[in-house]
C-alpha cells in the first residue's frame, strides 16, 4: 500500500475485519431476492417479442386468460402512458412495450399463474399480430442519411428539437486551437476504435416478490442498486403516490450498474393487483442478456498531437456510444470521461446513437472504458513511435489538481501522478518481460458522485450499536459503514450491526452508483456518530456532575479531569435517566466525490497459431483517497480488472440480422473463469480525499476502465498489431495475424 | 406428463439424503434438482444465476461429486446422497473453506459463494495439496462476477495448508 501523505493513525479504519454480512453468505442462509416466497405467492413470466422493430397491431389475452392456473393477465394498456419528458417514460416503455416494441426481448405482456409452468404455457397462448418495421442494428445504419427511425418516441436531448430523431445526445467539447497545435505538432496519429456491447454479467437475475394488498398498499422485496429508486420508478410508471409503495431491499447478487434501473417490479406490483395474491418474478439468464444491460458499444476516431520530447499538445476526435433503443446520457457522459491529460487544445464530439437493441444500462465506469481504450491506445503508439517509455509520457501530461477537465471545471486534488509513480516503481514494472511475453501500460479513471445520503445510528442499551442506511451493500460496504461508526465511537467493531433498511425505516437513499457508498453515506454515518459522541459528552456530563465543555471523548469513553473515564456502555446504560434513548439520524446531499484513478501494467502471451492472448501477469494501481477496510478495497480493484480483461478478450453481443442475439447464454456469452487469469496484484494508492472526513474517493468504478488498452498495447508489442476493435477474441487476433 | 383434466403434473415420489438427513418430497418429471432443494426442502443456498449449467452457482455435492443441480431432474436423486453449502460446516463450527472465504474477502455479493464453496470442499476431499493451476480448473465451471477470483484462489490455499495442518 502507497499512502502519499501524513494521516492520523486510526484504530479501526483501515483494518480488515470480518464483514458483518458474511457469515450468513458462507453457510447459504443470505437472503437473495429469488430465496424468498410468500403464503398464495403465483409467479409471473413475461411475453417477449421475437421482432426486433414492429408496430403491435393486437394483442388477444382471451385464450391466455383461461387456461389452468392462470389469474392475471397484463398488457401495456394496464399502464397510464406518461407523458412525453416525463422522466420515467422511456422505463415505463422498456419495461412494457406500448403500440411499438423496440428490440429482440421486448416485453409486451406478462401473466401470472399459480406455477411457472402455467405462466409460460399461457404467455406461449397470447396472440400478437405485428406490423414489422425496419430493425436498425449498427450505429453506421443510424446515422446513415435517410435512415428510418429506431423509436419515434426519440428527441435529441438538449437540441431543442422536436423532431423524431436516432440521436440520443451530441455534445460538443472545444479548448484552445486544434488545427494550429497539429500544424506545430511533431508527430500526429490518428486511429479508429470500435467496442461491441457487453453486458454487466451480474450472477443474480433481477427478481421481486411483490404483494399488493386490499387497501392498495404494496410491499416489494427486490434485487437492486437502490431500493428507493425502485419505489420512485415504480410509483411513477404506475401512477402511484410514493407513500403506497414500500421496498426492502434483499440481498443483492451483483448489479455493476445494471441494477440502477427496474424491469419487474410495476408489472409484478399491476399482475399482484389485479389477481389479489403476491407475485414473484425472476429472469431467465436468457432474458438478462437480451433484455436488461448492456453497456452500449462504441465508435471512436481519435487523433492526437505531440511534440518529439512526449508532449501532448492536441485531442482532436469523435466518438458514438450505441445507447440502444431508447434515451440515455452515455455519450454525454463519454465526452465528460475524457479528462486524464492536460491538452491545452482538445476538439472533441460524443454522441449517442439509437439501435433497436435492448436500452442499454449503467455498467462500471459508465462511458469511460470505450473512449480510454481509444485515448490510451494513441498514446501508447505515440510513446512507441517516440522512443519513449510509456508511463514518462503519461507522466509530463497528467493532470493534476487545478487543471481542466473535458467540461472545464478543475479537476480537485487527485492522485493519478501518483498512480503512475507507484507502477514505474513497482516489482512487475521493475522486473524483465518473462520471454515470449510481452508488456502493456493503461490508465483510466472515473469522476465518482456523492449525491443523498441518509443514515441513522441507534446506541443500544448495553452500549453496541447499530448503524442504519439505505445503501444496498454490493462489495463490502456494510463492513465500511461499521469501520467509520467503530473509530468514531471508539468501540470494536463487532459491536455495531450494519443495516440496510427498506424505505419505511430509514431515509431517502440514492442509489448505489458511482462508487458513492462509502463515499457519501459513510459520510451521513460519520455525522450521525459526531452528533451522537456529543450527546454522549453532555449525558456524561450530567453523571459526573461536570460542566460539558470539560468532557473529552477518547476511546470510546468519556474522559473528564478527576473523574474516571466513563465508558460507552456506561452512559447507554443511563440513557433513560438522563435524557432518553440515545440515536442521531443525519442525512446530506454529499458534494466533492474524489475521482479515482488507476494505471494497470500486464504481460501476455499471444498464441500466434490459434490468436489465443493470455494474461501472465497483471498490477493494478489505484488511488482509494483512504481505504477503509482494504481487502474490499482490492476486491473492487480486482474484480473490475477482470471485467475489463473479459470485456477486452472475449465478451461481445452477436446479433443476427433480424436483431435477435445469437448467443445469449453464459456458454456463449463468455465472461472469464479463473483458469483463464492470474492473480491481481494490487497497489493502493492513497491520496485523501480533502471533502471526506476520512479521504475517501471510493473505488468501484475506475478498474474497469483500462484493462482494454493495457491489454491491446501489450498485444501491440508482442506482435506489432494495433488492435482497434474489441473484443480481441482469438478469431479476431487470428485474423490479424494473417492480415499483417 | 401431465393430466389432461387438470393440466396438473403427475409427480414423483422422490426418497434421498440430504446434508445427513433422509428427506422425501414431490417431483413432477421435469422439475430441476435445484428447484426441489429450493421450493420443496426449503435450502435456498444453492442459487440459479443461469439453468444451463454454465455458472456453477447452483453446484452441489451427488454421491460425493460436484453437480450442476439445475441440470439433474429431482426424480434422479432417487436414493442419492446431497450436500449443498448449508450441509458443510459441522455443526456450529465453520468448515475450513467457509472460514478463510470470511477472512480471506473471497465474497462481495455472495451470490456465487455456496457452489464456490461446494467446489471447493470436492477439489480438496480428493486433492489436499492442489496447485493454483489445479485450484483454477477446478473451479472453472464456477463464475464469479465480483472478485476477479483473486482472492477466492488464495483462500482456498488457505484452507488446503489449514486443513493440512489439522489432519497431521
Amino acid at each position: 500500500m502507497t499512502v502519499t501523505e501524513d494521516r492520523p493513525a486510526y484504530k479501526w479504519v483501515g483494518t480488515r475485519p470480518i464483514r458483518h454480512d458474511g457469515y450468513d453468505k458462507v453457510v447459504g442462509k443470505a437472503r437473495f431476492a429469488a430465496d424468498l416466497n410468500l403464503p398464495g405467492q403465483l409467479h409471473g413470466v413475461f411475453l417477449r417479442s421475437p421482432h426486433g422493430h414492429a408496430r403491435i397491431v393486437s394483442i388477444d389475452t382471451s385464450a391466455a386468460e383461461a387456461m389452468p392456473g392462470v389469474k392475471a393477465v397484463v398488457t401495456g394498456d394496464d399502464f397510464p402512458e406518461l407523458a412525453a419528458g416525463d422522466p420515467e417514460r422511456d422505463t415505463a416503455i422498456n419495461l412494457m412495450a406500448r403500440g411499438v416494441v423496440l428490440y429482440v426481448g421486448h416485453a409486451l405482456a406478462a401473466v401470472a399463474a399459480s406455477t411457472r409452468a402455467e405462466a409460460l404455457a399461457a404467455a406461449a397462448a397470447i396472440e400478437v399480430e405485428y406490423d414489422l418495421l425496419p430493425v436498425i442494428l449498427s450505429l453506421d445504419e443510424s446515422i446513415a442519411d435517410g435512415a428510418p427511425l429506431v423509436n419515434e418516441d426519440n428527441r435529441t436531448a438538449f437540441s431543442g428539437s422536436d423532431e423524431p430523431s436516432n440521436l440520443a445526445s451530441v455534445t460538443p467539447l472545444e479548448r484552445g486551437d486544434v488545427d494550429a497545435a497539429f500544424e506545430a505538432a511533431d508527430l500526429v496519429i490518428e486511429r479508429e476504435f470500435e467496442t461491441s456491447w457487453v453486458h454487466q454479467g451480474y450472477i443474480e437475475p433481477h427478481a421481486c416478490v411483490v404483494d399488493v394488498g386490499a387497501d392498495g398498499k404494496a410491499d416489494i422485496w427486490a434485487s437492486s442498486q437502490g431500493h428507493f429508486r425502485v419505489r420512485s420508478q415504480t410509483a411513477a410508471v404506475l401512477g402511484w403516490d410514493t407513500a403506497r409503495i414500500k421496498v426492502t431491499p434483499a440481498e443483492i447478487g451483483g448489479g455493476f450498474g445494471g441494477k440502477t434501473t427496474i424491469y419487474l417490479e410495476p408489472v409484478a406490483a399491476r399482475l399482484s393487483e389485479k389477481s389479489g395474491r403476491p407475485v414473484k418474478i425472476v429472469m431467465t439468464r436468457d432474458e438478462v442478456l437480451r433484455a436488461t444491460g448492456p453497456a452500449p458499444g462504441s465508435k471512436a476516431r481519435i487523433r492526437i498531437g505531440a511534440t518529439s520530447d512526449g508532449e501532448l499538445t492536441a485531442i482532436e476526435g469523435w466518438i458514438g456510444y450505441v445507447v440502444g433503443c431508447v434515451n440515455n446520457m452515455a455519450g454525454f457522459i463519454g465526452a465528460m470521461s475524457v479528462a486524464s491529460y492536460k491538452f491545452p487544445n482538445l476538439k472533441l464530439e460524443a454522441v449517442g446513437v439509437l439501435t433497436n437493441t435492448p436500452a442499454s444500462a449503467a455498467y462500471r465506469a459508465p462511458s469511460a472504458p470505450q473512449a480510454a481504450f481509444a485515448i490510451e491506445s494513441v498514446i501508447d503508439e505515440i510513446a512507441q513511435t517516440l522512443g519513449l517509455d510509456p508511463i514518462d509520457v503519461r507522466l509530463k501530461n497528467a493532470v493534476v489538481e487545478g487543471d481542466p477537465t473535458a467540461m472545464g471545471m478543475p479537476h480537485p486534488r487527485i492522485g493519478f501522478v501518483e498512480c503512475l509513480e507507484a507502477i514505474r516503481d513497482s516489482d512487475h514494472y521493475g522486473s524483465p518481460v518473462p520471454e515470449g511475453a510481452a508488456r502493456g501500460i493503461g490508465t483510466g479513471f472515473w469522476f465518482n458522485i456523492g449525491e443523498q445520503s441518509s443514515a441513522t445510528v441507534n446506541l443500544n442499551e448495553d452500549g453496541t450499536a447499530t448503524v442504519i442506511t439505505g445503501s444496498p451493500d454490493i462489495g463490502g460496504s456494510r463492513a465500511s459503514m461499521a469501520l467509520m461508526a467503530a473509530e468514531e465511537l471508539g468501540i470494536d467493531v463487532h459491536r455495531i450491526t450494519p443495516v440496510v433498511a427498506d424505505t419505511e425505516s430509514v431515509g431517502f437513499t440514492d442509489v448505489t452508483e458511482g462508487s458513492r457508498a462509502t463515499f457519501a453515506t459513510g459520510m451521513a454515518v460519520v455525522n450521525a456518530c459526531r452528533e451522537l459522541v456529543d450527546e454522549l459528552k453532555a449525558r456524561a456530563a450530567t453523571i459526573m456532575g461536570v460542566d460539558s465543555e470539560a468532557v473529552d471523548w477518547i476511546d470510546g469513553a468519556a474522559v473528564a479531569e478527576e473523574h474516571d473515564p466513563l465508558p460507552l456502555d456506561a452512559i447507554t446504560a443511563k440513557a433513560k435517566g438522563t435524557g432518553g434513548p440515545l440515536t442521531v439520524t443525519a442525512s446530506l446531499n454529499a458534494g466533492g466525490a474524489g475521482p479515482s484513478f488507476a494505471v494497470h501494467c500486464c504481460d501476455v502471451a499471444v498464441d500466434e497459431e490459434t490468436g489465443q492472448v493470455t494474461v501472465l501477469r497483471y498490477t493494478t494501481a489505484q488511488d482509494a483517497g483512504t481505504a477503509i477496510h482494504p481487502s474490499y478495497v482490492e476486491g473492487q480493484m480486482q474484480g473490475g480488472t477482470v471485467q475489463g480483461i473479459g470485456w477486452a478478450l472475449n465478451e461481445e453481443y452477436v446479433y443476427g440480422e433480424d436483431g435477435t442475439m445469437l448467443n445469449a447464454s453464459f456458454l456463449d456469452y463468455r465472461v472469464p473463469v479463473a483458469s483463464d487469469l492470474p492473480m491481481i496484484e494490487t497497489i493502493i494508492v492513497e491520496v485523501p480525499n480533502p471533502a471526506h472526513p476520512y479521504g475517501v474517493r471510493g473505488v468501484g468504478e475506475t478498474g474497469i476502465v483500462p484493462p482494454m488498452s493495457t491489454i491491446a498495447n501489450a498485444v501491440n508489442r508482442a506482435t506489432g498489431l494495433r488492435i482497434s476493435a474489441l473484443p480481441m477474441s482469438p478469431p479476431a487476433i487470428l485474423a490479424a495475424l494473417n492480415e499483417r | 406428463m401431465s393430466d389432461s383434466t387438470t393440466n396438473r403434473r403427475v409427480r414423483t415420489h422422490v426418497t434421498c439424503t440430504v446434508n445427513g438427513d433422509e428427506v422425501d418430497f414431490l417431483a413432477s418429471d421435469d422439475t430441476s434438482l435445484l428447484d426441489a432443494l429450493r421450493d420443496e426442502l426449503g435450502l435456498t443456498g444453492a442459487k440459479e444465476g443461469c439453468g444451463t449449467g454454465d455458472c456453477g452457482a447452483c453446484t452441489v455435492l451427488v454421491d460425493g461429486r460436484i453437480n450442476c443441480s439445475c441440470l439433474i431432474f429431482a426424480p434422479e436423486a432417487e436414493g442419492s446422497d446431497i450436500v449443498t453449502v448449508e450441509g458443510i460446516a459441522e455443526g456450529d463450527q465453520l468448515h475450513a473453506l467457509q472460514q478463510t472465504f470470511l477472512e480471506g474477502a473471497a465474497l462481495q455479493c455472495g451470490i456465487c459463494t455456496p457452489g464456490f464453496l461446494v467446489s471447493a470442499k470436492a477439489l480438496l476431499d480428493q486433492n489436499p495439496d492442489p496447485t493454483e493451476t489445479e485450484i483454477r480448473y477446478a473451479l472453472a465451471g464456477n463464475l464469479c462476477r465480483c472478485t476477479g477470483y483473486d482472492k477466492i484462489v488464495r483462500s482456498v490455499q488457505e484452507a488446503a495448508v489449514q486443513l493440512r495442518g489439522a489432519s497431521r
